[in-house]
């Protein structure tokens, strides 16, 4: 491979694992923080990638939109319709077990990949939504760098931004109350704290941050259709990342997602130059199956992952607020 | 003229519930009966009715034998895979808590369905037998198929209830359900238990893999496509209540083919999803009383 073509693949790779992390901390935030359970995560994911792509694109004859809104506008959007999608899960589940959460994320994920295969006056379809433009393009291409070149510092800036955000939520008061629920949820309630709508609040907080994921997929890939949004990529991945890496810690979400993201695009290369003639068609499932297995073996040897969560340095020391 | 037209629809759709429904209670009583002993949603559920299916099936095409012999064939199978899966793996974190099974179980569906693609390939396979001429019954199409898929749900479930309420080793299962500290403190043993729980579930969604399989064709991903409609049943009838299990599965086989009338039928899971969240906003404990 030529300099030129490394440098996009890394530009590439670096852009996946930026929105796979900010996936990974939006699920950190829920189960990391509070120990609640989303395996839906491609169902809030495709929600902020639709969103988005139906405020931004111009018209087509082939779906719903022609707004052409700049992409802040289509971020907002995002956030906010997968925001939503959060508090109506959240709201119904809020009282249940952790499982009843999983089945109806798991649930909700599924019926929005029915509906938008379904739909094809809102999304098009299987045949996928295109024409998505690059965040802010025309400025990037101004100061001589490429559009894919731009949506990494476009995907790194909003990974930054979120970063920084749950890390401060982490060690704020609210986080300690999330992790007091996470551990004893009878003390919790006992200390006076309203239990269901701090967990209602991570649960959104953290929708909406896959949301955000979604929309700079969205923007990155250009294209949409409801294969991407299968649990594969969607869910499994994240959860694989936010394990490996440590729940419960943002730096391990982090790095679980360059490790694991590193893992599984490798395997692709060392499967298609090792798997003998004939035998390709296999690769696919065989990276699944590492994956698979290596998300046993972490769970059995080290289920803290890489970096163990690790209490928090009170902030603002010796001042009582 | 019109009305008698709809009432013709709804009887044969009522009929594909069943139908449905029967398949689904299978894959649903293993659903309750996992979560009533070990206390989480087996997530690789869907996958593991895939595998019982494509068992039973591999049977077929290595022996030739009758095409019914694809159920018992599957069924051990799939008992076997279940147990292995368990000593394998879930045994070494079950001490953790039991939602860090859930997630290890999502990630065991996606091996065994790959597996299943790896082994079998990707390609459609159906049972032997063909397109079958239905039988009419006045203006009724009664598939043959759906009559041994039905019963066999039937046999299956007696010998399961039977196996429940007359053996030491299915009281002890329930009393595991009901009260694990009371049940563990009376001495029974919570390993074989355990794993008696996962020879019945495995062997189950065999039944309904292999049913499944004889209904339509057979798919990697045949299982996980129902897995959503399972946990509803499941959920209706009162997860932990393998009884309930019954009508769950009724309930949502018959609401989603009975759906068709009005909506696109690929919403079918959709509408098991909606029943799902409707009885867990009103009556999340299930809408059937009584433990088992």
């Amino acid at each position: 491979m030529e300099i030129s073509g490394i440098a996009a693949y890394l530009v590439s790779f670096f852009t996946f694992v930026g929105i796979y992390a900010i996936l990974a901390l939006g699920l950190n935030m829920q189960w990391g923080f509070t120990g609640q359970f989303n395996i839906g995560i491609a169902g809030f994911f495709a929600v902020g990638a639709y969103t988005s792509a139906i405020l931004t694109t111009p018209e087509s004859p082939w779906h719903v939109g022609g707004f052409q809104h700049p992409f802040l506008v289509g971020v907002v959007g995002a956030v906010i319709a997968s925001a939503l999608v959060g508090l109506l899960i959240g709201a119904i589940t809020a009282r249940l077990r952790t499982d009843y959460l999983a089945i109806a994320t798991i649930g909700i994920a599924e019926t929005l990949r029915l509906v938008i295969a379904n739909e094809g006056w809102l999304t098009n379809g299987v045949r996928g939504m295109s024409n998505i433009d690059r965040p802010f393009s025309d400025f990037f291409q101004a100061i001589g760098l490429s559009s894919a070149m731009g949506s990494l510092i476009v995907v790194a800036a909003f990974l930054a931004g979120v970063y920084f955000l749950v890390e401060r939520a982490r060690q704020s008061p609210w986080g300690r109350v999330l992790r007091a629920i996470r551990e004893d949820e009878p003390a919790t309630a006992a200390a006076g704290k309203n239990i269901g709508r701090f967990r209602l609040e991570a649960f959104v907080v953290g929708s909406a941050i896959m949301g955000l994921g979604g929309a700079l997929y969205a923007h990155y890939f250009g294209f949409l259709s409801p294969e991407a949004f299968l649990p594969l990529y969607g869910t499994f991945l994240v959860w694989v990342m936010l394990i490996a890496g440590g729940s419960g810690n943002n730096k391990g979400a982090l790095l679980g997602a360059v490790v694991i993201w590193t893992i599984w695009s490798g395997s692709e290369f060392v499967m298609s130059a090792g798997l003998p003639e004939g035998y390709t068609g296999y690769a696919g499932p065989l990276r699944v199956i590492l994956i698979g297995v290596l998300l046993q073996v972490i769970l059995i040897t080290r289920p803290e992952g890489i970096l163990p969560e690790k209490a928090p340095r009170a902030i603002a020391k010796g001042r009582r607020g | 003229m019109t009305d008698v037209y709809i009432l013709i629809e709804l009887l044969q759709l009522s009929i594909y519930g069943i139908v449905l429904g029967s398949i689904l209670t299978l894959g649903a009583i293993g659903v309750s009966m996992i979560f009533g002993i070990l206390r989480f949603a087996h997530f690789a559920h869907g996958d593991l009715i895939t595998v019982g299916a494509y068992v039973g099936m591999g049977f077929l095409m290595m022996t030739h034998a009758p095409v019914w012999t694809a159920l018992p064939a599957g069924m051990i199978g799939a008992a076997i895979v279940a147990v292995l899966i368990d000593q394998t793996v879930y045994k070494r974190i079950r001490r953790t808590q039991p939602v860090i099974l859930l997630i290890s179980s999502f990630g065991i569906g996606l091996i065994l369905r790959s597996l299943v693609q790896v082994i079998w390939g990707p390609n459609v396979y159906s049972f032997p037998g063909g397109i079958q001429r239905p039988w009419m019954v006045w203006e009724l199409a009664i598939i043959p198929n759906h009559l041994w898929i039905l019963l066999a749900a039937v046999v299956i479930v007696t010998a399961l209830h039977l196996f429940l309420t007359r053996t030491r080793i299915g009281k002890a299962m329930r009393a595991m359900s009901d009260n694990m500290d009371l049940a563990l403190v009376t001495g029974i043993p919570a390993e074989r238990v355990i794993m008696i729980t996962w020879l019945l579930g495995g062997a189950l969604a065999a039944g309904a893999g292999v049913l499944l399989g004889m209904d339509s064709r057979l798919t990697p991903t045949m299982g996980w496509n129902i897995l959503l409609p399972v946990f509803a049943a499941a959920i209706v009838g009162g997860i932990g209540r393998p009884y309930g299990a019954i009508a769950g599965g009724m309930l949502i086989g018959l609401a989603m083919e009975i759906s068709t009338l009005f909506l696109e039928p690929s919403y079918k899971p959709a509408v098991a999803f909606l029943i799902m969240v409707a009885v867990l906003i009103v009556r999340p404990q299930g809408i059937f009383k009584g433990a088992w």
